[in-house]
């Protein structure tokens, strides 16, 4: 058969999501070859990998790359294990089981940006947020999260925000579920935590694997809790890839340092991305 | 299309209240010039700073008049980027406060037109001083701002013997550190451009500025710059607070201050030398030099920045809220006079700072509480971060000042001040 015609057809809409990839990625590269300060416009040589050095040998890199590490393996985690527990939870019937839903599911709808000045500023301000007066009430000194456990500040609200959206997977999953089945085992008297390690957990098998790949694309790029919030301190203790890359871009105006760091990324997304690749195609096999 | 007789001026500009109440003033501009149309273009600072670098940089000209600040002016006019502004006599040029015209000026030509002008100084609590018996001096030293924050330090009753900003950033935390180290006799940069970090200089403040703030400073500072510390002293929190002065007119306002009565003000405290205690800073319209509207924009700054305008906001808006910190003639008005009492602490603030003069050692730069270079900002921040970890005990003072330093050799060697 003749596959001429269609390819013909198709190759303007190709073309141009080509190019549209392309193009960025081809400056990309080209800017991190040369010394491009925006300040400085007018000695823009070539200097080969230098931009690579400095991204890499930078002080705050090693600690960069660490804290996206942390970051992203406990919201993972966070989200992924209270989610089960939250959905398991709401999963019977109970009273006003539509209400407990919504608002539950309503801090995903919270702007990052929002969330943070919301955490920042009503509850972990040290002086008057709601936390510190849980403190004061019990006689205790109030912790000063931001500047102590700043890291841990980040992953609290970044589990807040996400929480929702695998509680809200986690309970179509749940949904899903083969009531008869269900019936059946108890029939045969398996007790709660007999049905939960034999039909529920490999029932979630497949969600779980959505929410870790979903969270881990967007949450590889969190920026803006930490913009918000810490603004990446104190010292590198909530710097991670992103907020490095953004502080050569916009504070340093770095272009070429920049785009370095953002091909680092890449590099880095590419990797995560065939672990994980792999881990849902053995999950989606079975 | 068919309208298109008219010039449209694209402006960009930062939240602050003052230009917030410019855009709504300027139908009185645009009334007086009806051929011109004004579209703003309003962003917070960190924002700004980016959006008018990269248009600047990268010759996008989205914009025809751009508010900028001290550090900019400087570095864009030397490189070209920006119009020199030359106004008639009306505009009275002279009457510009010499140490803001020199900070706006690159070898005697003006580049931008202060809209407003701040310095920093000491706010201080007067009932919190007059009940523990002190008289604050007209400019105390740092020793005195610490014994008086140590006597009124009562964190039982939620009052905070000095509040400082803490949070990362070349205008944040290190525009009052950069103070306190021109202040205890240090500088950025010798005349070599060799850093400075570890010199004792910036030892001794660095190591004074955490050890104040750790033992008489609210929790939070390491996360606390210019409006969170605003609230805190609002509420009645800060025993003393030194920053910029425009926050003069926030904290003694008893429409947004619990303390207002309360607040007295005196020069920022200084220590072995008096040279670059008060910064300066001033945000400025200017025009860049690719502009294709040229006159209509120079003619919307000649009214924002003139003696006019600040009539015109004092008359419209109440005395106490008229940008200051620009103009002489400004505090020879009897009714701003009467309304802002900080107003004489300002303008000796404002005229005591020297951009070209601010350390005890000759620097190379520009610049009180900054060095006008474009590499300043990268080592700011990254030295600024160092600063904060130090605040929150992550790190020691030498240890942090080393990481600075090293950072920014790099960032020196980068940009090619030496092999």
């Amino acid at each position: 058969m003749n596959r001429t015609l269609p390819r013909l057809l198709m190759a303007p809409a190709v073309g141009t999501l080509f190019l549209w990839m392309i193009v960025p990625l081809v400056m990309t590269i080209y800017f991190s070859f040369i010394q491009f300060n925006l300040l400085q416009p007018d000695q823009s040589d070539f200097i080969g990998l230098e931009n690579y050095e400095y991204f890499l040998t930078d002080p705050s890199f090693g600690a960069a790359v660490w804290n996206t590490i942390v970051l992203l393996s406990s919201v993972i985690g966070i989200t992924v294990v209270v989610g089960t527990l939250i959905a398991l939870l709401i999963n019977e019937p109970l009273a006003g089981r539509g209400l407990v839903r919504i608002l539950l599911i309503s801090p995903f709808f919270v702007m990052p940006t929002v969330n943070a000045l919301l955490w920042k500023n009503m509850m972990m301000n040290p002086i008057y947020g709601v936390l510190a007066q849980v403190w004061i009430f019990f006689g205790a000194e109030p912790v000063d999260w931001l500047t102590v456990h700043p890291l841990f500040s980040i992953i609290l609200m970044v589990s807040w925000q996400w929480l929702p959206f695998a509680t809200l997977i986690f309970m179509t999953a749940l949904q899903s579920m083969d009531r008869e089945q269900l019936e059946a085992s108890r029939m045969d008297g398996a007790n709660y935590f007999q049905q939960l390690r034999y039909l529920y957990i490999p029932h979630l098998g497949r969600s779980v694997a959505v929410v870790v790949m979903i969270e881990l694309i967007f949450l590889l790029s969190l920026f803006a809790e930490i913009y918000t919030t810490t603004g990446g301190g104190p010292g590198d203790a909530s710097t991670n890839v992103a907020y490095l890359i953004f502080k050569q871009a916009l504070l340093n105006f770095d272009a070429g340092v920049a785009s370095a760091g953002a091909l680092f990324a890449v590099v880095l997304a590419n990797i995560v991305g065939i672990f994980m690749i792999r881990m849902v195609g053995k999950n989606l096999d079975k | 299309m068919a309208h298109a007789a008219g010039t449209e001026l694209v402006i960009a500009t930062v939240n602050n209240g003052h230009m917030i109440e410019m855009q709504k003033l300027s139908p009185a501009f645009e009334k007086a010039n009806p051929d011109i149309k004004l579209k703003w273009v309003t962003l917070e600072e960190g924002v700004l700073r980016q959006r008018v670098t990269t248009d600047i940089a990268t010759k996008g000209g989205q914009f025809d008049i751009m508010t900028i600040g001290m550090y900019e002016t400087p570095i864009w006019g030397k490189k070209g980027w920006l119009q020199e502004l030359k106004f008639d006599a009306a505009y009275d040029a002279n009457d510009i406060l010499p140490s803001i015209r020199d900070g706006l000026s690159v070898d005697g030509k003006m580049f931008a037109a202060p809209f407003y002008g701040e310095s920093s100084m000491l706010m201080y609590r007067k009932d919190l001083a007059d009940k523990v018996g002190v008289t604050v001096p007209e400019r105390p030293t740092w020793i005195q701002v610490r014994d008086l924050a140590a006597k009124i330090h009562d964190p039982k009753n939620g009052v905070y013997g000095i509040c400082l900003r803490g949070k990362p950033g070349w205008g944040d935390n290190m525009a009052l550190i950069t103070t306190m180290v021109n202040t205890f006799g240090g500088q950025w940069f010798d005349m070599k451009w060799q850093p400075q970090l570890e010199s004792k200089p910036w030892k001794d403040a660095v190591t004074f500025y955490v050890d104040l703030l750790t033992k008489y400073g609210p929790p939070g500072s390491a996360a606390n710059s210019f409006n969170e510390i605003l609230a805190l002293t609002n509420s009645g929190k800060c025993g003393m607070w030194v920053d910029a002065t425009v926050a003069a007119s926030f904290v003694s306002d008893p429409k947004q201050s619990k303390v207002a009565d309360q607040m007295a003000f005196a020069q920022a405290p200084t220590a072995v030398t008096p040279k670059g205690a008060n910064w300066l800073w001033s945000w400025a319209l200017a025009v860049p030099s690719g502009s294709k509207k040229v006159d209509a924009a120079k003619k919307f700054i000649a009214w924002a920045t003139s003696k006019e305008y600040i009539e015109l906001v004092g008359k419209t808006n109440g005395w106490a809220t008229v940008p200051t910190g620009t103009r002489a003639s400004t505090y020879a008005i009897p009714e701003f006079v009467k309304a802002a009492r900080f107003a004489p602490a300002e303008k000796m603030a404002i005229d005591s700072a020297n951009p070209n003069d601010s350390t005890l050692p000759k620097s190379p730069y520009v610049g009180v509480q900054f060095a006008a270079i474009p590499e300043f900002q990268a080592i700011g921040s990254t030295v600024g971060q160092q600063m904060s970890a130090a605040l929150a005990g992550q790190t020691t003072v030498d240890k942090a000042l080393k990481a600075g330093q090293v950072a920014a050799e790099r960032q020196m060697k980068k940009a090619g001040y030496y092999k």
